[in-house]
């Protein structure tokens, strides 16, 4: 358990140390605040909307029963078969099954992060299933063999000359350095992949109850290719991704475009009710819908924390965390990285062992102001906090706490303390910024502020006569 | 399979027993249960959009083009015919796809390049092979500058995003102010017989910001996207 | 008014020189200033590394300090922060709610109590030089104080304000976060260095004395000229 601590924080100090990457992603980020901003000045009030998102979600989550039963009838109805899987076991099996039962033999995948929770890819691959990842950033770190970096831009710590070098080792293709030539080299290879996949796996961004459709947003086009050729569609949908109405994504396509994009709207935003219809021209033949639990329900349980199954995966809030932004993806060690994913992965993962994501912020807030859905997630990682406290103290902290609320709550004796703290000053100095300094973890990086000879508390007993009140 | 269902919309009912807080940020109360549709308060926060077909036109134009989407306005038939050939001269075009409707194939009438009809099906090989896709819509949506179509209105799922180039031929009748009023349409034209398997909004070429977050067209959708648009 | 000043524990032990700036400026403007004495830390690192129980017994001397106090003003977003947003918190359900509610209610963070309460932008103030300002997060997000500095230090004679691109962005402090975090907040520190710097400014303030802290201690270390001031050091300044 230490080690996931012990990992994190050296991934951390090795990105940190990477003065090109951050100056690298901050350069990106840049572009998209622009976009954003321009994108959420449009809307005749963003506030109000955030507000109406988040009042929906609500209604949403705190009825979710209701609206998944609601979705699946509706979506049965048309000839979709829905799997109800509690674990992610349960839903790598299922899919597994699926490929078996009808002698799939090659498989392409739109993005879904859902899929990388429940380590799916690697199920198929041992099985022998090939799978390829259609959507381009996902592509490309799938031929690194990396994990996603970003939950919206999986690829975006890359340059372009080492997505040329990876395409040249990977694909045989020419070096470039025009992104453009680059995504022709990626089109091209996938063209016949998708004509001869067998299955097509996809995630879901909205699961609509009223009328039993789940809805892709992307602007690529993979997510449609995926789910229209092959005579198979698998959707992997969380169990939160509900929306009680058709008409909410009027808002949430929108929201989702510019939170996680700075777009008006992405390019495809796409609504799936079901298998092909006997007076449709194409389509699967079946469409199976896998609803996820993994521990979702728990977080649903915590009503303090309910809201953070509202998120829609836009990943604002990582584009605004200073933690993010110089600790880089990866750091997280673990599938949904940023504010959201240090919010959600104790409740997913263990508490214990993923509490260190919640101490890792500065509880800036900017994530909680990002957030389309007004999920209140700064406060959330305070709570993650006292929550993991009250659940396993940590002994020493515990100890020195209880005698730093003993010594505040006796001013006197706490002042006098200080008093003598004053006495060990010059002896720090010594030892300021070496091995030996018990401030070590400041004095490497900044200068240590002195004690002022008198405290205030001191001065004005001096000057105003010592009567406070 | 009723297992899992049953088991998992258990553990939802009893954490929902635990009283949900009350919403933390909103300045509005509680959410209405199931509120009525009829109201679309996403309208008030969304871009505002004029009330008239003029205004939406002109305000579909100007985002359309935004996102590099070519827009043609023809008063006829025969000016529309003309903009697909100047295309495909252009594009040296040997095939095109289509499926049958008065409009797609009147604009496709005497047109230079063969005609693969997909209305009864078609090979996978023979619509990848094709230089571009054209379909009807649904509807336009003047704030997006976007169509949005339908299984039925486009010649099914894959018509309009395999072959390179994706033409769109519509009625000014067809134009809709907003997401809100093309949902309107699709509950009003299929609510009662059941809805298509597939809907989608299309709003420019296919693109990608996945290297560097640069923006790149024609990812793995359509590079160019045409709407055409015939008065009524 | 009569107006109780909450000096949080490392102004006190630190920054003393910003305590009396306040009071300075609260006396300039006729207001009589008083200092509880019983009052000694708010109880923010307990409370932000989880420990509640603990934060809630050093708050408890906190709310005792100021229980005979009609308005008590600090000059730390955080600190006031703490007491506004957090104690109803921290003090649901607890014997000492009601208490607790009265003294959030009371309490403001210094400009925004210059600002808001008092309706002053004026202070007759002078500083001479390029000032570039810091929204402390904890200010900024949980108090919603943006524009109240800002309208102050456009009234100090001789001042002038720059903006500076990452204002609005963490300087990496967080409380314990700074220790714990080292690498972390190191890197967010200089990149708030770097904006500060790029904006040509000779002075860097902010409302939050933490913040100062993290910031002139980077400076110091990058031997840089530019020099770092409260808010209400600039605001007394003559």
């Amino acid at each position: 358990m230490t080690s996931i601590v012990a990992e994190f924080q050296r991934l951390a100090r090795r990105y940190t140390a990477d003065r090109q990457h951050r100056a690298f992603i901050q350069k990106g980020l840049s572009g998209y605040y622009q976009k954003r901003d321009a994108a959420k000045a449009s809307f005749q009030s963003w506030e109000d909307a955030r507000d109406l998102a988040a009042q929906t979600k609500y209604d949403a989550v705190n009825h979710l029963d209701q609206y998944l039963m609601e979705f699946t009838e509706k979506i049965e109805a048309r000839g979709a078969k829905v799997f109800w899987a509690s674990s992610a076991k349960e839903a790598r099996d299922f899919i597994l099954r699926v490929a078996r039962e009808n002698g799939v033999r090659s498989i392409i995948k739109s993005k879904t992060m859902t899929s990388e929770e429940i380590h799916l890819n690697d199920a198929l691959e041992k099985e022998g299933y090939g799978v390829i990842e259609s959507d381009l950033g996902e592509y490309i770190v799938q031929l690194r063999k990396e994990p996603p970096y970003h939950l919206v831009f999986p690829a975006m710590h890359l340059t372009r000359a080492q997505i040329s070098e990876l395409f040249q080792k990977e694909l045989g293709s020419s070096p470039t350095d025009d992104p453009e030539e680059l995504t022709m080299i990626a089109r091209r290879a996938m063209r016949r992949k998708y004509c001869e996949a067998d299955m097509g796996i996809s995630g879901a961004n909205f699961a609509v109850a009223e009328t039993g459709m789940i809805s892709i947003t992307e602007n690529e086009g993979n997510a449609r290719l995926t789910t229209s050729l092959p005579r198979i569609h698998v959707a992997l949908v969380g169990i939160e991704k509900v929306l009680p109405k058709l008409e909410n994504l009027a808002l949430f396509l929108p929201m989702l475009a510019t939170a996680g994009a700075g777009q008006q709207m992405t390019c495809y935003n796409t609504m799936y009710g079901g298998p092909r219809q006997p007076d449709e021209i194409d389509g699967p033949e079946q469409m199976h819908i896998v609803l996820l639990d993994n521990r979702r329900t728990e977080l649903l349980a915590d009503a303090q924390q309910r809201d953070t199954l509202g998120c829609i995966r836009c990943g604002a809030c990582l584009n605004v965390c200073p933690i993010f932004k110089n600790i880089g993806g990866y750091s997280y060690g673990t599938t949904y990285q940023g504010p959201i994913g240090s919010v959600i992965t104790p409740h997913l993962r263990g508490l214990q062992e993923w509490k260190h994501l919640s101490s890792a912020s500065s509880l800036c807030g900017a994530c909680t102001e990002a957030c389309p859905v007004k999920i209140d997630l700064h406060h959330h990682l305070l709570q993650n906090r006292r929550n993991a406290a009250r659940m396993k103290a940590v002994p020493a902290e515990k100890i020195s706490f209880l005698a730093f609320a003993w010594l505040m709550s006796h001013p006197p004796i706490y002042r006098m303390a200080v008093a003598l703290g004053r006495i060990f000053e010059p002896l720090h100095r010594l030892v300021n910024g070496t091995a030996l300094d018990p401030m070590r973890a400041w004095t490497k990086t900044r200068a240590l502020p002195k004690l002022a000879p008198d405290s205030f508390h001191q001065q004005w007993k001096k000057h105003r006569g010592g009567k406070p009140s | 399979m009723s297992d899992g269902k049953e088991i998992i919309l258990r553990h939802i009912r009893e954490a929902l027993r635990e009283n949900p807080a009350p919403h933390p940020h909103s300045s509005h109360p509680h959410a209405p249960q199931g509120g009525g549709s009829s109201e679309h308060p996403q309208r008030e926060w969304l871009p505002k959009v004029g009330e008239t077909l003029g205004e939406q036109i002109a305000l579909f134009a100007s985002q359309s083009e935004a996102l590099k989407t070519e827009f043609h306005r023809c008063a006829t038939q025969q000016a529309a015919r003309e903009v697909f050939s100047r295309l495909a001269a252009e594009g040296g075009w040997k095939k095109v796809a289509t499926h049958s409707t008065p409009d797609t194939l009147a604009l496709l009438e005497g047109c230079a390049p063969s005609i693969l009809k997909t209305d009864n099906g078609y090979q996978i090989d023979d619509l990848e092979s094709c230089d571009a896709g054209v379909t009807g819509c649904e509807c336009l949506v003047a704030q997006t500058g976007g169509i949005m179509i339908s299984a039925p209105s486009a010649g099914g799922r894959a018509l309009s995003v395999l072959p390179p180039h994706h033409i769109v031929i519509a009625r000014t009748s067809q134009m809709r102010p907003d997401l809100t009023a093309a949902f309107e349409l699709i509950q009003q034209r299929y609510g009662a017989n059941g809805f298509p398997s597939f809907l989608s909004f299309i709003t420019g070429p296919s693109r990608t910001g996945d290297i560097e977050r640069i923006l790149v067209l024609g990812a793995h959708g359509p590079k160019r996207l045409t709407v055409i648009l015939l008065e009524n | 008014m009569r107006i109780s000043l909450f000096v949080p524990c490392f102004v006190d032990q630190l920054y003393p020189q910003v305590a009396w700036s306040v009071v300075r400026v609260l006396e300039g403007l006729g207001h009589q200033v008083e200092f509880p004495d019983g009052q000694s830390c708010c109880g923010q690192p307990p409370f932000n590394s989880g420990y509640w129980d603990e934060a809630r017994v050093a708050a408890r001397a906190t709310i005792a300090a100021f229980r005979d106090s009609e308005v008590v003003v600090g000059p730390s977003g955080s600190c006031v922060a703490m007491i506004k947003i957090f104690y109803p918190q921290l003090f649901a359900g607890d014997p000492q709610e009601l208490e607790a509610r009265e003294l959030a209610a009371k309490t403001h963070e210094f400009s925004s109590f210059l600002v808001n309460i008092l309706g002053v932008t004026d202070v007759g103030a002078k500083f001479s030089g390029k000032v570039t300002f810091h929204d402390g997060c904890h200010g900024l997000r949980e108090l919603g104080v943006k524009k109240e500095p800002r309208a102050l230090l456009e009234k100090v004679q001789g001042l002038e304000l720059l903006e500076m691109a990452e204002a609005e962005t963490c300087c990496g402090f967080g409380g314990t976060f700074a220790v714990k975090f080292p690498t972390i907040s190191t890197a967010m520190d200089e990149v708030k260095c770097s904006s500060i710097l790029e904006t040509g400014a000779d002075v860097v303030v902010s409302n939050d004395s933490s913040c100062l802290m993290q910031i002139r201690g980077m400076l110091e270390k990058q031997k840089s000229t530019v020099r770092s001031l409260h808010l209400a050091e600039i605001l007394a300044s003559r």
